[in-house]
C-alpha cells in the first residue's frame, strides 16, 4: 500500500519542460513555485509603471506622458502591486511552506488550489489590457472612488470584473489555506505548537474571506450605478458616494494586514535561527495577531477623516487606530528581545529581517501621526501618505518576502544561493528605499499632493532623489533575479538542516524538499 | 483501491481547474463587451457561461466518481466540510455589504439630505424642502425614477417567508430520512423542498412583476428600489442556485448514491439553503417588515 494514496498515478514529478505538468498541477509545491514566478513577473510589470510615475516626478512640469496616463499609471501600479504581487507572493509562500510546516502531504483541497492560482494569469490578462482600451485604463485611483471612477470609459466593467475574478481566486486560497490548517496537522500537531508563519496565515485567511466579499460587493454596487441606474452613490437618488468609501475601507484596512500578517510570521521564523534562541512570548504572538485582526476591522474611517464625518466618528476611528499600536507593539518588542545576548549571525535572510524591523516600525510611526484625525487633516491625500504605505509595504511585506526566499529557498532547489551577491542585494535594496521613500515625507509634510502629475518648484530636490532611488531599487531588483537562477541551477549543495540553528518541520526533510512533503505524519515532539 | 485510514488522499492533476478559468474569463470579457455596448459581448457571456455549466458537471462529475469509488478517506471528507462551511461564510458577508448599504442609506444618507445633524447647510443650499421619509418617499432630492409605491410585507413576502421555512422543515425531514434509512421519505422530503423553492421563486417574479407594472417601483427608484432589488434580487439568485444543488442532489439520491454516514454532499447542500432561508429572515424584517 503507498501511504500517498489512491488518487496519485505518480509518485515523481513530470520533467519540468511539460506544460501539461504546469497546467493541470494539483501539487502544493508545483502551485507555490508558479504563484512565485507569477509574483515576480508582476512585479516587473508593476515596477515598470512605477518608473514611469518616478520618471514623470522627476522635474516639475509635463514632460514625458499626459496627465490622464500619469493617473492610470498611479492606479495600474497599486493595483498590480497589491492583487498581482504581495498576495500572490504570499500564496505561493503558504503553498510551499504550509504543508511542510504542520506534517502534511500537501494541501487539503488541491484541485481547487490549481484553480486559485490559474485564475490570476487570466484575470491579470484582463486588468493589464484595458491600457489600451478607448478612454484608456483605470484612472480614479485604486481605491476606485465613485463619482471619478464612474467616468472611466471601456476600461469600467474589465476593471470591476477582473476584480471579481481575482476576488475569486483569493477566496479559494485562502479557503484551502484555513482548511489545510485545521485539518491536515499531523497527529500531535496542535494549534498552539504550529509555527507563527502558519498562525498568522490562518488569521490572514480569515481576513480575506471575510472582507474580499464586501469589495466585491461594493464594486458591484459601482457596476449597478453606472450600467443599471442604480442610486447607491448618487445622492440625487437618496445614496451617497461617501458610502463607497465606507464599503471599500471596511475591505481596504483589513487588506492592508492581509499584506502584513505574514511577514510578521516569516520574520518571527527567521529572527530566532540566526539569533540562536527561541523565539521570546510565541503565545503573546498569537493573541497579539489576533488582536490586530480583530481590530482591523473596526478602524476602516481612519482613511476618510476629511470627508466630512461626525465628530463622534471622528474620536472613534481615532482611538481604535491607536489601539493597534499595543499588539503591533508587543510584536516588535518581542523580536527585539529574541536577539537580545543571542549569538547572532547576519546571513542574507536575518539581514532582510531587521532591515524589514527597523523600516517597518518607520511606517508604523508615520501611521500612527496619519491615526491622529486633526493632523491627518494636513497629511490626507498628500506624499506623507504616499511615504508611509510605502515603508510598510516595500521594506515591510516586499523585504519579508524576499528574505522568506532567501531563507527556504536552499529547501526548495537544494541548492545555497549566493552569500556575496545577496548581501550586496540587501544593501542595495535598503539604500535605494530609503533614498526613493524617505524624501517623500518632506515634501508631503510641506503639502505636495499626491496623483498629480506635476508639483511646485520647491518640492523639486527630493523628488529628484527619489526618482534617483527608485531606479537604483528597480535595477536592484534584477540582481535578485540572477541569483535566484544561478542557485537553482547550481551552487554548494544545501544540507536538509540548511541553517545551523533552525526549528521546525520543513527542516527535517531532505533538501530539495521532495514531492510530496510527508506521505507519513511526522513524530512532532 | 480500498483507502486505508490514516493514510492521506492527494488527487491527480486535473485539466478542470484550467478549463473552468477559460469559461470565466470568456463569461467575464463577454458580460464586459456587452456593457460597452457591442454586438456580441452578449453572446459571447453565453458561450462563456455555457463552458462554465460544462466545467461543473465535469468537475463535480470527477468529484462524485472518486467518492463512489471510495477513494475520499474522513480527513477528505472533513476538508470538504470545513471549505464548504468558509464558502458560506464568504457569501453571508457578501451579503452584509449590500445589508450594510441599506442600513447607510437609511440611517446617515438620508436624513443627511434632509438636513439633520452636519447635514443642515446642504439641505438648505441644494435640496431645499427636502425630507426623505422610508419607505415611502426614499428615492432621494432627485426624485429618482418618479413617485412609486413601497413593497408591503404582507402579501406576498409573507407567504414566500411561510414557503421557505417550510422547505427548511421539509429539507430536515429528509436528512432524518436519509440517516434512518427511509428512502421514499427521502425522495418525496427533498421533491418538496426543490418545489416549494421553486414556488417561491414563481412568487417572487410575480411579485417584481406587481412592483413594475403597478407600484411604479423599479431598480432605478432611487435608494429604495436599488436596495430592495438587488438584496432581493442577489438573494433569489441564490435560491436558484440552491434549488439547481438540491435537484441534483434529488436525482443523486434516486440513484442511490448516498448511505446513512455517508453524504456529506447531500449535507453541504442543506446547509447551503439553511443558508439561503436565513438571509431571506433578514430581508423579511430589513426590507420588508421596518
Ligand atoms: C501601525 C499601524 C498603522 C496605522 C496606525 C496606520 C494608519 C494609517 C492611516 C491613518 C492612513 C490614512 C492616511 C490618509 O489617507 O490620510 C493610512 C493609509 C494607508 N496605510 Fe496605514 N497604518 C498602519 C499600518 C499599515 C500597514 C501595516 C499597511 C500595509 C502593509 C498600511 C497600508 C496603508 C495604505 C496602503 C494606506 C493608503 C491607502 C490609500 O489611501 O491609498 N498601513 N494608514
Ligand atoms: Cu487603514
Amino acid at each position: 500500500m503507498s501511504t500517498v494514496a489512491a488518487g496519485d498515478h505518480h509518485d515523481h514529478p513530470e520533467s519540468p519542460y511539460s506544460i501539461k505538468r504546469w497546467l493541470f498541477t494539483t501539487n502544493h509545491k508545483d502551485i507555490g513555485t508558479l504563484y512565485l514566478w507569477f509574483a515576480f513577473i508582476m512585479f516587473l510589470i508593476g515596477g515598470v509603471m512605477a518608473l514611469v510615475i518616478r520618471t514623470e516626478l522627476f522635474q516639475p512640469g509635463l514632460q514625458f506622458v499626459d496627465p490622464q496616463f500619469f493617473n492610470s499609471m498611479t492606479t495600474m501600479h497599486a493595483i498590480m502591486m497589491i492583487f498581482g504581487v504581495v498576495m500572490p507572493a504570499f500564496t505561493g509562500l503558504a503553498n510551499w511552506l504550509i504543508p511542510m510546516m504542520i506534517g502534511a502531504p500537501d494541501m487539503a483541497l488541491p484541485r481547487m488550489n490549481n484553480w486559485s492560482f490559474w485564475i490570476l494569469p487570466f484575470a491579470f490578462a484582463m486588468m493589464l489590457s484595458t491600457l489600451f482600451m478607448d478612454g484608456g485604463g483605470p484612472a480614479g485611483g485604486w481605491t476606485l472612488y465613485p463619482p471619478l471612477t464612474l467616468q472611466t470609459g471601456d476600461a469600467l466593467p474589465f476593471v470591476i470584473l477582473s476584480m471579481h475574478f481575482m476576488g475569486l481566486s483569493s477566496i479559494m486560497g485562502a479557503i484551502n489555506v484555513v482548511a489545510t490548517v485545521l485539518n491536515m496537522r499531523a497527529p500531535g500537531m496542535t494549534l498552539m505548537k504550529m509555527p507563527l508563519f502558519v498562525w498568522t496565515w490562518l488569521i490572514t485567511a480569515y481576513l480575506l474571506i471575510a472582507v474580499m466579499p464586501v469589495l466585491a460587493g461594493g464594486i458591484t454596487m459601482l457596476l449597478t450605478d453606472k450600467y443599471f441606474g442604480t442610486s447607491f452613490f448618487n445622492a440625487a437618488g437618496g445614496g451617497d458616494p461617501v458610502m463607497f468609501q465606507h464599503i471599500f475601507w471596511f475591505f481596504g484596512h483589513p487588506e492592508v494586514y492581509i499584506l502584513i500578517l505574514p511577514s510578521f510570521g516569516v520574520v518571527s521564523s527567521i529572527i530566532p535561527t540566526f539569533a540562536r534562541k527561541p523565539l521570546f512570548g510565541y503565545a503573546s504572538m498569537v493573541y497579539a495577531t489576533g488582536a490586530i485582526a480583530f481590530l482591523s476591522f473596526i478602524v476602516w474611517a481612519h482613511h476618510m477623516f476629511t470627508v466630512g464625518m461626525p465628530l463622534a466618528g471622528e474620536l472613534f476611528f481615532m482611538f481604535a487606530t491607536m489601539l493597534i499600536a499595543v499588539p503591533t507593539g508587543v510584536k516588535v518588542f518581542n523580536w527585539i528581545a529574541t536577539m537580545w545576548r543571542g549569538s547572532m549571525t547576519f546571513e542574507t535572510p536575518m539581514l532582510f529581517a531587521l532591515g524589514f524591523i527597523v523600516m517597518f516600525s518607520i511606517g508604523g510611526f508615520s501611521g500612527l501621526m496619519l491615526a491622529l484625525a486633526p493632523v491627518d487633516f494636513q497629511y490626507h491625500d498628500t506624499y506623507f501618505v504616499v511615504a508611509h504605505f510605502h515603508y510598510v509595504l516595500v521594506p515591510g511585506s516586499i523585504f519579508a518576502i524576499i528574505a522568506a526566499v532567501y531563507y527556504w529557498l536552499p529547501k526548495w532547489c537544494g541548492n545555497m544561493y549566493s552569500e556575496g551577491l545577496g548581501k550586496t542585494h540587501f544593501w542595495l535594496s535598503t539604500i535605494f528605499v530609503n533614498l526613493t521613500f524617505f524624501p517623500m515625507h518632506f515634501v508631503g509634510l510641506a503639502g505636495m499632493p499626491r496623483r498629480i502629475p506635476d508639483y511646485a518648484l520647491q518640492f523639486s530636490d527630493y523628488n529628484m532623489m527619489a526618482t534617483i532611488g527608485a531606479f537604483g531599487f528597480g535595477l536592484s531588483q534584477l540582481l535578485f533575479l540572477v541569483l535566484v537562477i544561478k542557485a537553482i541551477r547550481s551552487g554548494k549543495k544545501a544540507t536538509s538542516q540548511v541553517w545551523e540553528d533552525a526549528e521546525g518541520l520543513e527542516w527535517t526533510l531532505p533538501s530539495p524538499a521532495p514531492y510530496h512533503s510527508f506521505s507519513t505524519p511526522p513524530a512532532i515532539k | 483501491m480500498a483507502q486505508a485510514e490514516n493514510s492521506y488522499y492527494v488527487p491527480h492533476g486535473s485539466h478542470w481547474p484550467i478549463f473552468g478559468s477559460v469559461a470565466v474569463c470568456t463569461l467575464l470579457v463577454g458580460m464586459a463587451n456587452y456593457l460597452n455596448g457591442t454586438s456580441w459581448g452578449g453572446n459571447m457571456a453565453l458561450v462563456g457561461f455555457g463552458l462554465l455549466v460544462i466545467m461543473l458537471f465535469g468537475w463535480f462529475g470527477t468529484v462524485v466518481k472518486e467518492s463512489r469509488a471510495g477513494l475520499y478517506n474522513a480527513q477528505v471528507d472533513v476538508s470538504f466540510r470545513w471549505g464548504m462551511f468558509w464558502f458560506i461564510f464568504s457569501e453571508v458577508m457578501f451579503f452584509a455589504a449590500f445589508f450594510g448599504a441599506l442600513f447607510y442609506a437609511r440611517n446617515y444618507s438620508l436624513p443627511w439630505l434632509s438636513g439633520e445633524g452636519s447635514g443642515a447647510i446642504t439641505n438648505m443650499f441644494l435640496y431645499e424642502g427636502f425630507e426623505a421619509s422610508w419607505p415611502s418617499a426614499a428615492n432621494g432630492p432627485g426624485n429618482v425614477g418618479g413617485e412609486y409605491k413601497p413593497m408591503g410585507a404582507w402579501g406576498l413576502p409573507a407567504i414566500n417567508t411561510a414557503l421557505l421555512l417550510s422547505s427548511g422543515v421539509t429539507l430536515t425531514w429528509a436528512h432524518h430520512a436519509l440517516k434512518a434509512g427511509h428512502r421514499a421519505q427521502l425522495i418525496i422530503g427533498l421533491f418538496l423542498t426543490v418545489a416549494l423553492g421553486a414556488i417561491f421563486m414563481a412568487c417572487q417574479v410575480l411579485e417584481y412583476k406587481e412592483a413594475y407594472e403597478h407600484y411604479g417601483l423599479t431598480l432605478g427608484s432611487g435608494i429604495y428600489g436599488t436596495t430592495f432589488f438587488m438584496l432581493t434580487g442577489f438573494h433569489g439568485f441564490h435560491v436558484t442556485i440552491g434549488a439547481i444543488i438540491l435537484a441534483v442532489i434529488l436525482f443523486r439520491c434516486m440513484s442511490g448514491h448516498f448511505s446513512s454516514d455517508n453524504h456529506f454532499a447531500f449535507e453541504a447542500a442543506a446547509w447551503y439553503w439553511h443558508f439561503v432561508d436565513v438571509v431571506w429572515l433578514g430581508l423579511f424584517v430589513f426590507v420588508y417588515l421596518v
